[in-house]
C-alpha cells in the first residue's frame, strides 16, 4: 500500500476527475433477468453487476432448512472477463468472503422469519469490475430482493469511503483502492439508521475513522435515493412524483 | 365514508404514524407503520395494508389453487402448487374416512402429472399445506392449456367483480380457470380462441399496473367499444374469483388506483 503518485491533484480533483465528496455515476435497472423472481442491474462507475434473486423456494438439500426462519444464501461471483487479466471462474478466497459478508449485510433487512423452511437465493455476478464491487453488489442485491417481493424492514444501501493522499474521500475506485491509504466499505439501512457491513483495509486514526464512516454513511444515503428511484420507476413508471393520492 | 388514503411505497417507507393496526405487509416500528414490500399502501379505518405488486405465492387457508400431482405416498398425494411449499392431498379426503392403502387403489383417482383444482384446508407455516377436493367444481382438470402468471397479478386478471376475465372469456369463447396461486387453465372450442385468451392473459400480467389496460385488452380482442352492462352470471365461475374477501378488496384497490391515474 505504498503510494507512488498523487491521487488528488492541486485542484482537489481525483484520478477520475471527481471531487473528494463525489460519488461515481450510479444507474440501477430493475427486473433485467426475466427468469428470476427479482433482479437488478447496477452500473456503479465502471462496475457492471447483475443481481438475481430466487425465492422463497424449497430448500435443497432439505437438511439445510430452518424450522423457524428462512435460509438466505448469497453467491458473489466475478466473471472471467470482468477483469483485465482473466479471472479463474472457480470461487476464490475473496469471493467466498464477499459472499459471506454480503449475506450478513442483507440478513438484518430481510424478514426471514416470514418464510420458515424456505430459502432465498441471491446471485451477484460481476460482469465488469472496478473498485467497490461488494458495495455495488449489496446495493443491487437489496433492490433485487425488493423486486422479488420479499418482506424487508428496509433497503440496504452500500458505499465505500477511504483515505487517499491523507484525505478522506467518498467512493473509492479501483486505482485508489490499490494505491490509496485505506478503503472502508459500509452497508447501511437508512430508515433504521443501522450499519450492516463495516470493513476496513488500511490504517486510520480514530478521527479519520469517524470522518470516514460519516462520509460513507452519507454516500449510502445518496445511493439509497437512487435505489428508491429505480424501484419506483419500474413499478409506477413516471408517476413517482404523484406519491400522495386521496380517494 | 371514511377516506382511504393511497400511495405508492417501497420497503422501508413510512406509511402513517399513529394508532393504526398493521394488516398486510406492514410492520410497526415505534409509532410509525412501515411498508415491507413494493406496492400500494392503503390507510383505512380498520388499519394499514400494502397491496403487493410482486412476489411468489404464499398459501393461505381457503385459497382455491390449481396444482399438479407430482408424487404419491401410500397415504397422500404430493401436489406442486407453485409455491415454496409443496402441498399434500390426503387420500382420506378422496376415499373417505375408511380409506385403506391395502384395499383402495390411489391411481384410480389421480395419477402423477394430473392437474387438479383444490382448496387449501390447513396451513400454518410449521407444516406443509393440506388440500381438499371435497367441494363443488374441485378435482381433476380434464383438459386445457396451462399457463403460469405471478400470483400478485391474479386480482388484476379477474378485475373488478370479474370484469376483466369476463371480457376475455366472452371475446374468445373460452373458459378460464384461475387459481389464486397464479396457475391458469384455459379451455375452449377453437385453438385460435385459446391462443388469443393466452395472449390477453399474458398482456394483463405484463402490464398489470399500467393505466387503460382494459381498453388495450379490448383492442387486442377486437371487442366493440360499447359498454356491456349485461352480467353473465351463469357462465362465469373462475375459481377463487370473488370468494376471498382479500382478493376482492385487492381488485378494487388496483382498479381504483388506475382510475386515478387516468385523470
Amino acid at each position: 500500500m505504498t503510494q507512488t503518485r498523487n491521487l488528488i491533484d492541486e485542484n482537489g480533483k481525483r484520478t477520475d476527475g471527481r471531487g473528494i465528496d463525489d460519488l461515481r455515476e450510479v444507474k440501477i435497472t430493475v427486473g433485467t433477468v426475466k427468469n428470476a423472481d427479482g433482479s437488478a442491474f447496477i452500473e456503479f462507475g465502471k462496475n457492471k453487476i447483475l443481481a438475481a434473486v430466487y425465492g422463497p423456494r424449497e430448500v435443497h438439500p432439505k437438511h439445510m432448512a430452518q424450522s423457524d426462519r428462512c435460509v438466505l444464501r448469497c453467491r458473489y461471483h466475478m466473471s472471467p472477463f470482468s477483469t483485465d487479466t482473466r479471472k479463474s471462474p472457480a470461487p476464490s478466497r475473496r469471493e467466498v468472503e464477499i459472499s459471506k459478508v454480503m449475506r450478513e449485510a442483507l440478513e438484518p433487512a430481510v424478514m426471514l422469519e416470514d418464510y420458515p423452511r424456505a430459502a432465498i437465493d441471491v446471485f451477484v455476478e460481476v460482469l465488469q469490475s472496478d473498485g467497490g464491487s461488494r458495495c455495488a453488489g449489496i446495493t443491487a442485491a437489496s433492490v433485487a430482493l425488493a423486486d422479488a417481493g420479499i418482506n424487508m424492514r428496509d433497503l440496504v444501501a452500500a458505499c465505500a469511503a477511504g483515505k487517499v493522499d491523507e484525505k478522506i474521500v467518498l467512493d473509492i475506485n479501483d486505482t485508489e483502492d490499490k494505491e490509496g491509504g485505506a478503503d472502508m466499505p459500509v452497508a447501511y439501512m437508512p430508515r433504521l439508521e443501522q450499519v450492516t457491513l463495516l470493513q476496513l483495509d488500511g490504517n486510520l486514526t480514530s478521527n479519520q475513522f469517524n470522518e470516514c464512516i460519516d462520509k460513507a454513511v452519507g454516500g449510502c444515503k445518496m445511493v439509497y435515493e437512487i435505489q428508491k428511484q429505480a424501484l419506483m420507476q419500474k413499478y409506477f413508471g413516471n408517476e413517482t412524483e404523484l406519491k400522495e393520492e386521496q380517494q | 365514508m371514511y377516506d382511504v388514503k393511497r400511495r405508492y411505497v417501497i420497503p422501508g417507507d413510512k406509511i402513517a404514524e399513529g394508532n393504526f393496526r398493521p394488516l398486510m405487509n406492514v410492520v410497526k416500528a415505534g409509532n410509525a407503520l412501515i411498508a415491507t414490500r413494493i406496492g400500494i399502501a392503503e390507510t383505512g379505518r380498520d388499519g394499514v395494508k400494502v397491496i403487493p405488486l410482486s412476489g411468489v405465492y404464499i398459501p393461505r387457508v381457503n385459497d382455491l389453487v390449481i396444482g399438479k400431482i407430482v408424487d404419491h405416498s401410500s397415504l397422500s398425494w404430493e401436489v406442486d402448487i407453485n409455491s415454496c411449499f409443496s402441498a399434500h392431498l390426503p387420500a382420506q379426503d378422496v376415499f373417505g374416512r375408511d380409506f385403506s392403502p391395502a384395499r383402495d387403489d390411489m391411481g384410480r383417482h389421480f395419477a402423477t402429472g394430473d392437474m387438479i383444482t383444490a382448496r387449501i384446508m390447513a396451513f400454518d407455516r410449521t407444516r406443509d399445506p393440506t388440500l381438499t377436493v371435497q367441494d363443488r367444481d374441485l378435482g381433476k382438470i380434464a383438459r386445457g392449456e396451462v399457463l403460469k402468471i405471478s400470483a400478485t397479478r391474479v386480482p388484476r386478471l379477474i378485475g373488478k367483480r370479474g370484469s376483466m376475465i369476463q371480457t376475455i372469456e366472452q371475446a374468445t369463447q373460452t373458459r378460464v380457470l384461475i387459481g389464486q396461486n397464479g396457475i391458469i387453465v384455459v379451455t375452449g372450442r377453437t385453438p385460435e380462441g385459446i391462443k388469443l385468451a393466452v395472449r390477453a392473459i399474458k398482456m394483463v400480467e405484463e402490464e398489470a399496473h399500467t393505466a387503460n389496460l382494459t381498453q388495450r385488452i379490448k383492442v387486442l380482442l377486437n371487442v366493440p367499444e360499447t359498454p356491456t352492462p349485461q352480467q353473465e352470471t351463469q357462465s362465469r365461475a373462475p375459481i377463487g374469483a370473488p370468494k376471498s374477501e382479500e382478493a376482492e378488496s385487492t381488485i378494487e384497490g388496483v382498479e381504483e388506483e388506475l382510475e386515478v391515474d387516468e385523470k
